[in-house]
């Protein structure tokens, strides 16, 4: 389970890597449909998409001489989901204590200056 | 009257940021619109506290927050959701008016979860950082395997939440 974390965290850090599950998350794709879809040159995306595999965020079948890509089982949840809603959870929270703040400074200028209501 | 402040400088800077920045630690940080002395404040009053720290659009509520803001003071915080309740407890390591707070979380049982927080003033705005350190790194897959965070995130209880807020953030078909 650790080193699945570990392998998906890898996986998850480059910006490629994360462009292909978007859009595989859109529709299943080949290995040369992807290259071209990132511009690089299909050993390049084959060592992405082996790196994703790796992490069981995306699996492969050939068929004839065609690689398919498309998301595998645990797709992105777990970890990225997670950071999301820990983030989300965040930012709600300093919403609400950018409010708090701004009261508290707008009390203060008013027990400050009483000339300025 | 009103005073109409549309925050026009703070625009640019409200996306706060969440990161595994290593394989213990935890990272939060976001620019809040006023000076160390007072967002420090914030989070060292209870009466102000529990003001912010459950967000309006949780199913959640704060049933009690004591503080106690001195090295060695402690804290807790009762949370209900539904016919649960939750505690969060630990002690303060340092308080360093307005620039530093450092607490542990000791709900948990897999050793120390220490939250570090950090106010820096700059032209009377503030950027806070929120940084957990797990006491391992097994600790922390752990905690986003059960979906919880200790006490910066929320009960377990909430996973709920997801959806909740996936619908809050994304909003889309929703008014």
């Amino acid at each position: 389970m650790s080193d699945l974390l570990d392998a998906s965290f890898a996986a998850l850090s480059d910006p490629t890597r994360r462009g292909v599950l978007e859009q595989l998350g859109r529709s299943d794709a080949s290995i040369t449909d992807l290259a071209q879809t990132f511009d690089m040159t299909l050993t390049g995306m084959r060592k992405h998409v082996g790196v994703l595999e790796q992490a069981k965020l995306v699996t492969t079948e050939k068929v004839g001489r065609v690689r398919t890509c498309r998301l595998g089982p645990r797709r992105l949840h777990e970890e990225t989901a997670w950071i999301d809603r820990y983030r989300r959870l965040w930012d709600a929270r300093f919403d609400e204590l950018d409010k708090v703040v701004e009261e508290l400074q707008r009390k203060e200028k008013v027990d400050g200056h009483h000339d300025r209501a | 009257m009103d005073t109409t402040t549309e925050r026009d400088q703070a625009a640019p800077m409200s996306g706060g940021t969440a990161d595994r920045t290593s394989e213990r630690e935890l990272v939060v940080s976001r620019t809040i619109n006023g000076p160390a002395r007072v967002v420090f404040e914030a989070w060292t009053r209870p009466e102000l506290f529990e003001r912010w720290w459950v967000p309006k659009s949780f199913p959640i509520s704060l049933l009690s927050c004591e503080i106690d803001a001195r090295v060695g003071g402690r804290y807790r915080l009762v949370f209900a959701h539904e016919d649960s309740t939750m505690e969060f407890f630990g002690r303060y390591l340092e308080v360093t008016p307005p620039s530093r707070l450092v607490w542990t979380n000791d709900e948990g049982d897999s050793g120390e979860l220490i939250t570090t927080v950090t106010f820096e003033e700059t032209d009377g705005r503030t950027l806070v950082v929120v940084h957990d350190l797990y006491p391992s790194k097994e600790a922390l897959d752990e905690a986003i395997a059960a979906g919880s965070t200790g006490i910066s995130a929320m009960p377990e209880s909430l996973a709920q939440l997801d959806e909740l807020v996936g619908s809050l953030g994304e909003g889309e078909g929703r008014p």
